[in-house]
């Protein structure tokens, strides 16, 4: 770290603001998504019941360590849990067919092998599903953004970019419903629901264009862009913490191969 | 502190012109101006005279490169230099503030978004963090630097702007309309903080603003700007403004001490002659009070008279005939007249009493409680006070857009006819017929492709027969008519806030409720509107304008509901010293916050100001 040189001693004023966070809040996210992303790997070389269970074993167990609200839980892993269902139906009814026919209706056929094909999809959209969205939920989108610039190296005004979207997009909630109030205010809100919605759509996608010049042209004149090397205020770093993250996750895919292997079920 | 390396830069137009891409007209042209390194120049000069474009060449954030090959490319002329350079290669030497405050908070954390230029620039990590706790000191924001910044009021805003500009060390600070949608307080905040800036840096400021008085004290230089001319005034600012104050005026410049009388825009009566009024002529004809845009196609009458012909005078603007109460003011009147009878009805009528009301936004955030008022026909009530205390929260809600949180709010069956008394219960096209509301930001409230579909939407939605007779009178009017088939969002920012009151009269609504409607505007479009709403209030409709503009709260002698955290009180000074013109404004009634809960809560959602 460089310290000015011209001060006479690097005081506190020259250090980074310290953050309060604490546990898997001061985990960089970056850690979090490699983790995910290997867990995922592991997960799809096999396509058996076992691996899976023991992997959604494993996370479920670890789970409480994170401390989610178990209203925050559901409601933020609703999209997975409603899909999960879904899957499985559509996988018993149309998978490869092998063993006892449970019912055929011509077009789909329930048989063994399509429902423990299915109960294996099920758990493995779980184990993965599961733990990339509860490591997200809380996370700082800056911290992510650090740790894609300053870790995985990716162009610096791609993550700021899409970083300042990100925060554009409470803007975006807000503009919503100004344009839904001031329709029902000019008598325009009783009927035409979906023309409405279209004519909203379009209003607060000019209002985003507007929104994005204006703070294109801010982030500009603070010389984003500029020709020459980029620093970074803040610290992103790859350490212990972000180490165990990854192994806590990769060990999970691992352990639940190793399983598989050794009860036989395990195939590719 | 002195600040190294920060010395003052030099700026040079040379007979400088730019057209932007896809224009056919320049934007500005044959501009000649040196400021010398520490010089502070304010720029002034009508709508159009490419005043934003000149700061926004310095600061080197113009769209599009010029290319002389194509013509429908950018196009510039002359030579723009900063230090004897192009600025586009000095970038970071100027820093740039701008209108919007919520447009240009980069980062979600305070000093991240201060941070922003030093990183951009490649100063190295412990000499950012020192800059940046220097600059929050410098601009008087006391804020810890992981604060997230959603939640900033606009003051607050503006001032991390200038301390993100402040940490980059500029040369020059080149502000365009930094102050203008802040309330007073922010201004003084801003003016403040900018103050700082110059004392540490001693930079060049090269300042552009409406309300001109603002920054008087701390310019050396004022220079006139007109449209396609270059510069037409240039010299210290008392001799400016002594020997082309008029002109000032003309270019929409608010110059101190021309600011609107008292009443000025209520219907005519023995008043006191307004400022700048040339005795013996007639009034509306004068520079200063030119009620017209820079078109100059405005019929517009002045303030106070009712629209359209003296032979039906309160048609346009006659209030819903639905508590069959219109029928008094008729054509057989003269327009004073009808206004007299229309102000002495309406002081009889309450139209919507709101007892105990609290105000939320969404579901959960309580901003406002307690508060008493009453809402008459032909009244004009400003709702006041500072940032975030639920200005506009009180008025959606006053709107039936918001349900209130506590208390009621009830509509007299004066207003609500036949239906029920709650307005926020009521149908999209009963509330639509009986309270209009004009949004702070046009924008939200458009959704036709043409201005004439955009006034003909809610008249038609209501099925009302005299849809296109409506339209036409409006588009007269509100000087609408040369722009009937242009597209709402192409209009300047003048035109659009009167498109957007001229829609919601459309319905002829006898409640109208205005968030903000006179902020950011020149005065010539501020006058522009403000005559309008005296109008509609004269001819008996209750205009109800969320406000921080005390230029507006005197002009239409407003009744004023201040809010603060103990709820809402009358301002007492308000009111015209003997009010023996008009029924006594016995409308707001004070709230007692002892007889119900203090409720310091009130406020607690609010940005927190910090009182340095």
């Amino acid at each position: 770290m460089t310290t000015s040189t011209t001060q006479p001693a690097p005081s506190w004023r020259s250090e980074p603001p310290v953050r309060s966070e604490r546990g898997i809040r001061a985990v960089q996210p970056v850690a979090a998504l490699l983790g995910v992303i290997g867990l995922g790997i592991c997960l799809v070389l096999s396509l058996d019941v076992v691996s899976a269970a023991v992997a959604l074993g494993l996370e479920l167990a670890l789970l409480p360590l994170l401390r989610i609200p178990v209203g925050t839980l559901l409601l933020r892993t609703s999209p997975v849990l409603v899909a999960v269902p879904l899957t499985g139906v559509s996988i018993a009814l149309y998978g490869r067919a092998s063993g006892r026919e449970w019912f055929d209706l011509g077009f789909a056929h329930v048989t063994d092998g399509s429902l423990v094909l299915a109960v294996a999809t099920m758990l493995r959209v779980l184990a993965v599903g599961v733990p990339s969205i509860v490591l997200f939920i809380g996370m700082d989108p800056t911290d992510l953004a650090d740790g894609l610039a300053q870790i995985l190296r990716l162009p610096a005004r791609f993550v700021l970019g899409a970083l300042a979207a990100i925060r554009m997009m409470t803007l975006l909630g807000d503009d919503w419903r100004q344009l839904a109030m001031a329709r029902r205010a000019r008598g325009l809100a009783d009927t035409g629901r979906i023309r409405r919605g279209a004519s909203m759509a379009f209003a607060l996608l000019v209002l985003a264009l507007r929104r994005a010049t204006t703070l294109a042209v801010a982030m500009e004149s603070r010389g984003f862009g500029a020709p020459g090397r980029r620093t970074w205020a803040r610290p992103a770093r790859f350490r212990a913490r972000e180490w165990a993250m990854v192994a806590v996750l990769v060990g999970i895919g691992l352990v639940s191969i190793a399983v598989s292997v050794a009860v036989g079920t395990w195939r590719v | 502190m002195t600040v190294p390396g920060a010395r003052a830069a030099r700026i040079e137009f040379h007979d400088w012109g730019w057209r932007y891409a896809e224009r056919d007209d320049w934007a500005v042209r044959g501009v000649d101006l040196v400021v010398e390194p520490g010089e502070r120049v304010a720029v002034v000069g009508a709508s159009g005279a490419g005043k934003s474009t000149l700061l926004r060449a310095v600061a080197a954030v113009l769209p599009d490169e010029p290319d002389p090959d194509d013509d429908s490319a950018a196009a510039a002329e002359g030579s723009v230099l900063v230090d004897d350079v192009t600025p586009g290669a000095v970038r970071g030497r100027v820093g740039l503030v701008m209108q919007d405050p919520e447009a240009h908070t980069v980062m979600s954390r305070v000093g991240d978004d201060v941070a922003f230029g030093c990183e951009n620039t490649g100063v190295p990590r412990g000499e950012t963090w020192e800059r940046v706790r220097s600059a929050l000191d410098v601009v008087g924001l006391d804020l810890a630097l992981d604060r997230s910044t959603t939640m900033l009021s606009g003051g607050q805003r503006q001032r991390l702007a200038l301390a993100g500009v402040l940490a980059m060390r500029p040369g020059a600070l080149v502000l365009d309309e930094p102050c203008a949608n802040l309330d007073p307080s922010g201004v003084r905040q801003v003016h403040d903080a900018v103050r700082a800036l110059l004392d540490e840096t001693g930079a060049t400021m090269l300042v552009v603003e409406h309300r001109i008085g603002t920054w008087l004290d701390l310019v050396d230089r004022l220079v006139l700007l007109e449209p396609g001319g270059g510069v037409i005034a240039d010299g210290t600012p008392a001799d400016v403004l002594r020997i082309h104050g008029d002109a000032l005026t003309a270019a929409g410049v608010w110059v101190p001490g021309a600011e609107p009388e008292r009443c000025s825009a209520r219907a005519p009566r023995p008043a006191p002659p307004r400022a700048g009024e040339i005795p013996g002529s007639v009034p509306g004809s004068t520079l200063a009070f030119r009620p017209l845009d820079g078109a100059g196609t405005r019929t517009s009458p002045r303030a106070g008279e009712i629209p359209g012909s003296s032979a039906e005078p309160t048609r346009v603007f006659r209030p819903l005939d639905e508590g069959g109460r219109a029928a008094e003011h008729t054509a057989e009147h003269t327009a004073e007249h009808a206004a007299e009878q229309a102000a002495e009805h309406a002081a009889e009528q309450d139209l919507l009493v709101a007892e105990g009301l609290g105000t939320a936004r969404g579901r959960r955030q309580r901003v406002g409680s307690g508060i008493d008022l009453d809402v008459r026909a032909g009244q004009v009530i400003a709702i006041t006070g500072p940032n975030g205390i639920g200005k506009s929260t009180l008025g959606l809600t006053l709107a039936g857009l918001l349900r209130p949180a506590d208390g009621t709010l009830r509509a007299t069956t004066t207003l609500a006819g036949d239906a029920g008394p709650a307005p926020h219960a009521w149908s999209s096209r009963e509330l639509a017929v009986r309270i209009g509301t004009v949004f702070q930001d046009p924008e939200h409230q458009f959704v036709a492709r043409t201005v004439r579909e955009e006034i003909a939407a809610g008249p038609q939605a209501l099925g009302i027969s005299d849809t296109v007779e409506r339209v036409g009178e409006l588009l007269d009017a509100f000087g609408l008519a040369h722009l009937a088939d242009a597209n709402p969002f192409t209009l300047s920012g003048g035109e659009q806030r009167r498109l957007a009151i001229a829609t919601v009269v459309a319905t002829r609504p006898p409640v109208v409720v205005l968030d903000e409607p006179t902020s950011g505007q020149d005065r010539a479009t501020w006058q522009a509107v403000v005559d309008r709403l005296g109008a509609l209030a004269d001819a008996g409709t209750a205009v109800v304008a969320v406000t921080h503009d005390r230029a507006l709260v005197r002009a239409l002698d407003a009744d004023e509901v201040v809010l603060s955290a103990t709820g809402a009180a009358p301002a007492a000074e308000t009111r015209a010293p003997a009010a023996e013109t008009r029924a006594p404004a016995a409308a707001t009634r004070a709230t007692a916050t002892g007889t119900r809960a203090p409720a310091p809560a009130t406020a607690t959602n609010a940005p927190t100001e910090v009182t340095t």
